[in-house]
């Protein structure tokens, strides 16, 4: 019922079998993904700062992550007094499996050439190099980050303690109101590809200017990036664990396993939203092909099956540096301008931007001008969005005649 | 008739709605606030299988993403801001609370009888035939024939949202 496959159009074992080894080859790739991830980040961050970062165990310190990890899970495991002890156990858990189960929707590989719709032939069968594919796809990622909020509140709360109660308050305020902007960008891309189907909405994006970060105009991509940072707590969003004034956060009472849990699911969110962006914006697995005068190229690198997947794994990368790139270099927000940022900037020119793209679409549908549609309806949002900041601007004026802080 | 029916869909409906039964119950009797509200997720987690059992995949996710990943969550905010302590509270009951149990009846009737009445012979079709309720027609369905009724809903939110902001404002 909820996954439309190909391969599931004949159950038999060879079927069950594919299945089960997908879900094997998801479930490593996720792990090895986020351990590679820490790695990545420490060492990159290293290099901007002009130190050396991880350089012991392995070659360039690529098994920190694995000896941290062995170290975690043989330490003490810590209980405080105070904390609830059914939801402090079940915390960790409501962060990270979500996480993981983001990993089932996103098209990790597949040939979108020829209409074959992002289906592969492996043992004898064709199938598609994703989990699952339902058809509410990109609802079921924004139902997933949504649970994945009650996993940091949660943990806040369960600790008995009170900065981690201030952090996971200050987290699921801040994750909430960002939520809305980041599902408003995703329904421009929806509304351009008219589909839900993670799938779908890769098998449209065929050309450089088909894919949706052109096709959308850019600002839907923008407003993602920055809702998603917000959403995954990370700098410079990340008041969630705002050390100087925290001590670490929502999680400062755990430790051992379950504060792996935590650290885990916060690097492999990271991994997931990038492969999030991929997918929505830059065409996931389907290759970069560009015809400019005699040089063109189709993206076909000769690696047969394999062809996709390493055109998403080169374009993960650079999300994936992005990233990193933002912990590095950015100051963290004072708590006031990350919610005035979410509600005044990010929300209204999302929905503005929605508005835009539905008024084209409604154009395009009926053959009237489209120029003077668009023309119309950004000298209307123009005049909303006007009239939107004189009203900020009145109510900022009587509050602080009132003497509120904000 | 037997061999159209869906037993395992039915088996599955029954466990689900004694979980959702079990956790409704441990809503009102739970003597600790977060924990009451944490059930609720459960109960409301366990409608949305319901509808997965019978095909409405959009309508589960949504009820997923509004109720448990929105309603609940700033609930749950709500809790922690002003009251949210460990352990239990003994003061949680109104002094009222018999009163609602024939209130709850009441509901629970008048629920019955109209969902009876509305869907007296109507049985959902067999796997061999099953459906598909896709979001295009959900769409379609709302925004053509219902399209009074959700704006008249919409309204009724509308209110809530201005309502909110006037309580909360303090000139």
């Amino acid at each position: 019922m909820l996954a439309i496959d190909v391969l599931l159009d004949k159950i038999d074992l060879t079927a069950v079998l594919i299945v089960l080894f997908k879900v094997v080859v998801v479930f490593i790739i996720g792990l090895v993904a986020t351990m590679f991830m820490v790695w990545f980040e420490r060492k990159i961050i290293s290099g901007m700062q002009n130190r050396i970062g991880p350089n012991k165990a392995g070659p360039f310190g690529i098994l920190q992550t694995l000896a941290d990890g062995i170290k975690l899970f043989f330490k003490e495991d810590l209980l405080p007094d105070r904390a609830d002890r059914f939801v402090f156990r079940l915390a960790p858990f409501l962060a990270f499996v979500p996480a993981f189960l983001v990993w089932s929707i996103i098209p990790l590989g597949g040939d979108f050439t020829n209409g074959k719709g992002g289906a592969i032939k492996i043992f004898g069968r064709y199938t598609l190099v994703q989990l699952a594919d339902p058809p509410i796809g990109v609802l079921l990622l924004l139902a997933l980050s949504g649970i994945a909020v009650y996993g940091i509140m949660l943990a806040g709360w369960s600790s008995g303690s009170k900065y981690p109660l201030l952090g996971s308050v200050r987290a699921s305020a801040q994750m909430v109101s960002y939520e809305a902007a980041l599902g408003l960008s995703i329904a421009a891309v929806l509304l351009v590809a008219g589909t839900l189907s993670t799938n779908g909405i890769v098998a449209v994006q065929t050309s450089l200017s088909k894919w949706h970060v052109v096709a959308t105009g850019v600002v839907p991509f923008v407003i993602f990036l920055i809702a998603a940072t917000a959403e995954l707590n990370r700098p410079p969003f990340d008041l969630v664990e705002a050390e100087q004034e925290l001590v670490g956060g929502f999680n400062t009472e755990y430790s051992s396993l379950r504060f792996a849990l935590f650290f885990l699911a916060e690097f492999m969110n990271t991994v997931t939203m990038s492969a999030v962006i991929v997918t929505l914006f830059f065409g996931g697995p389907q290759p970069l092909k560009f015809e400019q005068g005699s040089l063109h190229f189709n993206g076909n690198l000769h690696l047969g099956v394999l062809n996709g997947t390493v055109w998403f794994i080169a374009k993960l990368f650079v999300f994936l540096y992005i990233y990193v790139w933002f912990r590095a270099t950015l100051p963290r927000l004072r708590y006031d301008q990350l919610m005035n940022l979410g509600w005044k900037v990010l929300i209204p020119a999302s929905l503005g931007w929605f508005m835009l793209l539905a008024a084209q679409r409604v154009a395009t549908d009926n053959n009237w001008n489209k120029w003077a549609v668009s023309i119309i309806s950004i000298a209307i949002l123009g005049v909303c969005g006007l009239l939107l900041m004189a009203a900020t601007r009145a109510s900022a004026k009587n509050r602080e005649r009132e003497g509120a802080m904000f | 008739m037997l061999a159209e029916a869906l037993v395992a869909q039915n088996i599955a409906f029954g466990i689900i709605a004694a979980v959702m039964i079990v956790g409704a119950f441990r809503v009102v009797t739970s003597d600790n606030v977060v924990h009451a509200a944490l059930w609720l997720v459960c109960v409301l987690a366990g409608a949305a299988a319901q509808y997965l059992l019978v095909y409405a995949e959009f309508v589960a996710i949504t009820q997923i993403l509004v109720y448990v990943g929105a309603v609940m969550v700033l609930f749950l905010f709500g809790v922690m801001l002003t009251r949210a302590r460990i352990g239990s509270e003994s003061n949680l009951n109104n002094k009222n609370w018999a009163l609602g149990i024939p209130v709850a009846l009441a509901l629970f009737a008048a629920m019955a009888i109209a969902l009876v009445g509305g869907f007296k012979d109507e049985y959902l079709p067999g796997p061999s035939k099953a459906i598909r309720i896709d979001t295009q027609s959900i769409s379609d369905a709302i925004f053509k024939p219902y399209l009074l009724p959700f704006w008249a809903l919409s309204f009724v939110l509308l209110v809530a949202v201005i309502g909110a902001i006037v309580l909360a404002r303090k000139d």
